[in-house]
């Protein structure tokens, strides 16, 4: 039971039940969507940037706890953020998800409950879903697959 | 031999072997499951130090030891390429190759082994029938009817065909219990239905379609069916002679045997008709740069070396249903789908997807607030295996407004503890759940 109680955290839980941001932005300026053909999840991710600052970002649609917890927890790391900060932020997090589970990963604050992912392979795209939608929708790609 | 079970009326749902009923133990019927498990072996194994419940037999089956010996004396003791060699060794492989063609062929009581085509999987049978049979005859304005319940591959060669051919893909509705309204689909039969292809049994659903009842309606008009017996040609005795079927897909890893065999059943007349599918070595009469001739039948539709040692290992495994007997591992299959369908239901806030009145061996199911994904992932850790996701299946998630749905599906070798272990983890799942 370690490693689902390492997956499936109270904070996971909470983002899962209550998702932070889960709402669409009207006339968003970035705007992506994001599919993992594996299980079928659809996300739909809004960006309003504003100069190189991310003012708001919100998603919609169904799917796992793991992926819809992953959105809600990205929203609320990247809002604020300049573009850039946002970009480096998606590159340390796939860097965390994919190292393998003995080894060592860097904190990412909140973002780092999801470091339970790397024990179950097939669900590291479930909580990388998510960013790769976002990335897609900040070099305005409307589409986006975990393939 | 096999009898007419597939059609319609033999009332999967209704006991047709003595001790049916019996569900007091692994027994039913005389149906010895602790017997059926020693023949394979890896049920020994365990999953996350917990003994492997594979309830995933809808996506492949598990497979005996016959078959895997079947497998290494084809390599230590027989293997050459066939239809080749005036040497001993080819002749022998030749044989068993052939040989596996029979087996198939009295399996599903075809009338000759030149109707008997061996390909890759089912995907590859209907794809075979899509571009050798349909596309060749397909006019603009033409229509292909498909129903709301089949697997994509029973789905996109269609669509691939009919969009090259300007032709239409048709689709019967399915009802809230997940079964083919016949009417639905007798309306839909018209002066430009060129061709109807069904799946036999649901793998996202379980239902069983009534296709002798399809096969009838379509032939009164003159059109011609394809049946995908992927799910319904391990459940259950198919006689494609006694169903008038058309042609008939199989595959091989569903029937305990290897992956990367299928079958295609077609009639002769229709086959001989056809031109073929892949071109290559084997596939020939003569060969010269100006023209080429094809073989005979199967072989016309068998281009290259062959996967010699899957249809050895199909043969092998369709034996080894043989001496089990299909019709007793169908009741037992059957007794535990009622034992598991109560089981699901007894769980609070889970709802099966798939009531139809005749079904076999699938348990799809849904929980309220847990998403599949989430159910499959915990009790793969107490050691179960379930499908979760759309099963290949898109449409018929959204028929019943679902992303996904997990599913658990049996094969001769399950038993009702394997079943409870399935309650008991997802009792788990509520317990992370809340």
């Amino acid at each position: 039971m370690s490693g689902l109680n390492e997956l499936y955290q109270e904070v996971i839980l909470d983002h899962n039940k209550r998702p932070r941001n889960f709402r669409t932005i009207e006339q968003a300026s970035h705007h992506a969507e994001g599919h993992n053909p594996l299980c079928g999840d659809r996300l739909s991710l809004y960006v309003q940037v504003a100069g190189d600052r991310i003012d708001d970002v919100a998603f919609q649609g169904s799917g796992c706890a793991i992926s819809k917890a992953s959105a809600s927890l990205m929203t609320d790391a990247v809002k604020g953020q300049t573009v850039e900060a946002a970009q480096a932020l998606f590159e340390r997090f796939h860097q965390m998800v994919t190292t393998p589970p003995d080894q060592p990963v860097e904190n990412m604050g909140k973002l780092s409950v999801l470091a339970g992912v790397r024990e179950f392979p097939v669900r590291v795209k479930c909580a990388s879903l998510c960013w790769h939608t976002l990335k897609a929708a900040l070099e305005r790609k409307e589409e986006t697959t975990t393939e | 031999m096999t009898t007419g079970l597939g059609t319609r009326g033999s009332g999967l749902t209704q006991p047709t072997e003595p001790g049916l009923g019996a569900r007091a133990s692994g027994l039913t019927g005389g149906f010895d499951v602790q017997r059926i498990r020693a023949d394979f072996p890896i049920l020994r194994r365990q999953v996350h130090g917990h003994p492997l419940v594979y309830l995933d037999n809808a996506a492949t089956t598990q497979k005996p030891q016959a078959v895997l010996d079947a497998l290494t004396r084809y390599y230590t003791e027989q293997n050459a390429n066939v239809h080749r060699g005036v040497h001993l060794l080819s002749e022998i492989a030749t044989q068993a190759y052939d040989g596996a063609r029979s087996t198939v062929r009295r399996f599903f009581n075809a009338a000759s082994d030149r109707e008997i085509i061996f390909t890759r999987n089912a995907t590859e049978s209907i794809n075979l029938v899509a571009q050798a049979f349909a596309r060749p005859t397909l006019q603009a304005g033409d229509e292909v009817l498909i129903s709301a319940m089949e697997h994509h591959s029973n789905i996109v060669p269609w669509q691939l065909v009919c969009a090259e051919r300007g032709a239409h893909l048709r689709v019967a509705p399915i009802d809230d219990r997940g079964e083919l309204i016949l009417e639905e689909f007798e309306r839909r039969l018209g002066d430009r239905t060129r061709l109807v292809a069904i799946t036999h049994m649901s793998n996202a659903l379980g239902t069983v379609n009534p296709v002798a009842d399809i096969i009838r309606l379509a032939h009164a008009r003159g059109v011609p069916v394809l049946i995908d017996g992927s799910q319904a040609a391990y459940h259950m005795p198919v006689d494609v002679q006694a169903l008038g079927a058309d042609f008939y897909a199989a595959t091989g890893h569903k029937l305990y045997g290897p992956t990367g065999i299928g079958i295609l059943y077609g009639r002769a007349a229709l086959l001989e008709a056809m031109p073929p599918f892949l071109g290559g070595g084997d596939m020939i009469a003569s060969v010269t740069f100006e023209k080429s001739t094809w073989n005979v039948l199967p072989y016309k539709f068998e281009a290259g070396t062959p996967h010699i040692e899957g249809a050895i290992g199909l043969g092998a495994a369709i034996d080894y249903i043989q001496s089990v007997g299909l019709e007793a591992a169908s009741a037992h299959e059957q007794a535990l789908l009622t034992y598991g369908t109560e089981m699901l239901e007894s769980i609070p806030g889970v709802r099966m997807i798939g009531t139809a009145r005749r079904k076999a061996s699938i348990l799809s199911f849904v929980m309220e607030d847990v998403h599949p994904h989430d159910i499959g992932t915990i009790v793969d850790r107490e050691g179960v295996a379930i499908r979760t996701g759309h099963h290949c299946a898109q449409p018929v998630m959204e028929r019943f407004g679902v992303p996904a749905t997990a599913r658990a599906s049996l094969a001769m070798y399950n038993t009702r503890g394997e079943l409870d272990a399935l309650g008991a983890a997802l009792r788990k799942v509520h317990e992370v759940f809340g």
